[in-house]
């Protein structure tokens, strides 16, 4: 009886899986093309499994012989990923539409790789790890690949599955090395093991670990894969890419390294330090000839998670909170712009050219102002949304003396500034050519609602830090 | 008489992950090859996790590997898949040829 009692705490999970097999059935049984109403059920899903995850017990729980934790921190992120994915799922409703895809698997796949995350996020065994990532990855591979007629599609989604299955092959092998030198594969016994003395065998599974998570959050110098993927994937789902994964992997990066492994701070934090530096500076630097806009989101978001690992690097509470603070707005920043990506669309035909926004400003004025809006945020000027971002994880790093990796952040984040007011420079300045197509409803409501979070984030900050803050406490008792 | 302990077991696996690794960065031809060397490397994790169980006496290795045999199955599922419907685009699986994007 206990057992179905502490079911509650992973009725998100329960919940999502379910749906997601129910309304594949729906649409295996339908005779017609359900894509759209398998899609909004989708959304609709999604939804309710963040009103479960808010509802859900308020402090830990264990379930599953200890496979599987909820708490504060699993609550703040797997909203941040539900809400992610729901809104790139509304967003790649109208795409469906625009491209005439019948396929409502999509919708489908999307729950799965959701419920993936979901469980990376709440992995308290290296085993529920690794079969999270993995739901989470085959979805994505699937995605990547889901036009499955055009050449670029199907090509990025075989590189992103190499590169992905390298990924979980590193990881799987440091997890290998980690279960044989320690004995264990549960987080809990794994701090205990390692508060004494651990031998190099854990050390060398700790970075086996670590490649394999870089890889999964794409940050430098594993960060091969993001722009071709990004590029050739549809863009619906290089939004979802972009966002929803990224979340995911990020809080369990913190998970791992804040909780079994903190104790071995002094191994990884170095680790850690020069792939964030790294990331930053090929976020920077990459982006600066790309003349695809994809790409150009596909660099911004290498180095965006470059910024995000700063707070992890200074291993506190404060750079945590830093983190989730950065990956929440991270959230609302990508969401709008590839909302205003997806609205590129000429004569019914999507482009996705830079040159292709010239003189944006004066063919649709509202979508040249919102990407303005997000590109101005994205390069971290005040007041908007990415300032406080930045600010939170630079502060907490010059709090710990690491000045070293606040100035370096500061230092890319000018030189990325240069392409995003490129794109904004491109829009206002330069010659207007075809003006684009009205946008889909959704998107519009979408792109308005993010660039109102972005633009007045400053007027009531605390909602966001105060979580953030109960969140990242969590990870650090006492 | 050698007696083979867990160090030998360890060697065989790290020998054919490193196997598996090279056989992906090294290979110009065949993506086929790049998912026989994916299956290795996830092999190679499988003697280790199974090797380290006995050798500790505790089961969960075993049991590890046994996801990760039933995700590798999954996984090589899904990658031939994506390979064919590549094939029908593309008309060959050399590796040299999936340069749609330069990256």
């Amino acid at each position: 009886m206990t057992v179905i009692a502490n079911l509650g705490a992973a009725a998100p999970e329960l919940f999502l899986a379910g749906a997601g097999i129910v309304l594949l059935m729906f649409g295996v049984f339908r005779k017609s093309d359900a894509t759209a109403q398998v899609g909004w059920l989708a959304v609709a899903a999604l939804v309710a499994a963040a009103g479960l995850v808010l509802t859900g017990s308020k402090g830990s729980a264990t379930l599953f012989n200890g496979l599987f934790v909820t708490d504060g921190f699993a609550v703040f992120t797997k909203l941040a990923t539900l809400g992610a994915s729901a809104l790139t799922l509304i967003l790649s409703l109208s795409w469906l539409a625009q491209e005439q895809v019948k396929k409502f698997e999509y919708a489908i796949l999307i729950i799965f790789a959701t419920l993936g995350m979901l469980m990376m996020i709440s992995a308290n065994n290296l085993m529920s790890l690794y079969l999270g990532l993995e739901l989470q990855g085959l979805a994505a591979y699937v995605l990547a690949a889901f036009k499955r007629d055009t050449l670029k599609s199907t090509e990025s989604g075989l590189k992103y599955f190499i590169l992905g299955s390298v990924a979980s092959g590193l990881l799987l092998y440091g997890m290998s090395l980690v279960y044989g030198f320690t004995g264990t594969t549960s987080f809990d016994k794994l701090a205990e093991v390692l508060s004494h003395h651990p031998s190099t065998g854990v050390m060398v599974g700790l970075v086996f670990m670590l490649s394999g998570m870089a890889f999964k959050v794409s940050a430098a110098p594993f960060h091969m894969w993001t722009p071709d993927v990004y590029e050739g994937a549809p863009t619906p789902v290089t939004a979802f890419f972009a966002i929803a994964p990224k979340v995911a992997a990020i809080a369990l990066f913190i998970r791992l390294l804040a909780g079994p492994f903190a104790d071995l701070v002094g191994a990884w934090q170095q680790v850690v330090w020069l792939i964030s530096i790294l990331s930053m500076a090929i976020g920077a630097f990459g982006a600066i000839n790309q003349t695809n806009i994809k790409r150009l989101l596909a660099y911004s978001s290498i180095g965006h998670m470059g910024y995000v690992l700063v707070g992890l690097t200074v291993a506190s509470p404060e750079g945590v909170r830093g983190a989730l603070v950065y990956l929440a707005l991270y959230v609302f920043m990508n969401v709008g712009a590839f909302a205003v990506v997806l609205s590129m669309r000429q004569k019914g035909r999507a482009v996705e050219s830079i040159s292709d926004l010239s003189g944006l400003s004066r063919t649709s004025p509202g979508l040249a102002a919102a990407l303005t809006i997000f590109m101005f945020s994205m390069a971290g000027i005040p007041p908007l949304a990415g300032f406080f971002s930045k600010l939170y994880v630079f502060m907490a790093a010059v709090k710990a003396g690491m000045f070293g990796l606040a100035i370096i952040g500061v230092l890319t984040s000018v030189v990325s500034a240069f392409y995003y007011i490129r794109v904004i420079k491109i829009m206002y300045f330069d010659e207007p050519v075809d003006s684009f197509d009205r946008p889909a409803t959704a998107n519009t409501v979408i792109l308005w609602g993010t660039s109102a979070v972005t633009l007045l984030f400053w007027l009531w900050p605390a909602a966001l830090i105060n979580s953030a803050q109960t969140a990242a406490q969590v990870l650090f008792p006492g | 008489m050698l007696t083979i302990g867990l160090s030998h077991y360890l060697s065989v696996s790290a020998i054919l992950f490193v196997l598996g690794v090279i056989g992906i960065f090294m290979n110009r031809k065949n993506v086929v090859i790049i998912l026989m060397s994916i299956e290795l490397m996830l092999l190679s994790v499988n003697v280790n996790m199974v090797a380290f169980s006995t050798f500790l006496h505790d089961l969960v290795g075993q049991v590890f590997s046994l996801f990760i045999l039933t995700v590798a199955a999954a996984e090589a599922a899904i990658g031939l898949a994506i390979l064919v419907v590549f094939f029908r685009n593309r008309g060959s699986i050399a590796v040299e040829d999936i340069n749609q994007m330069k990256g």
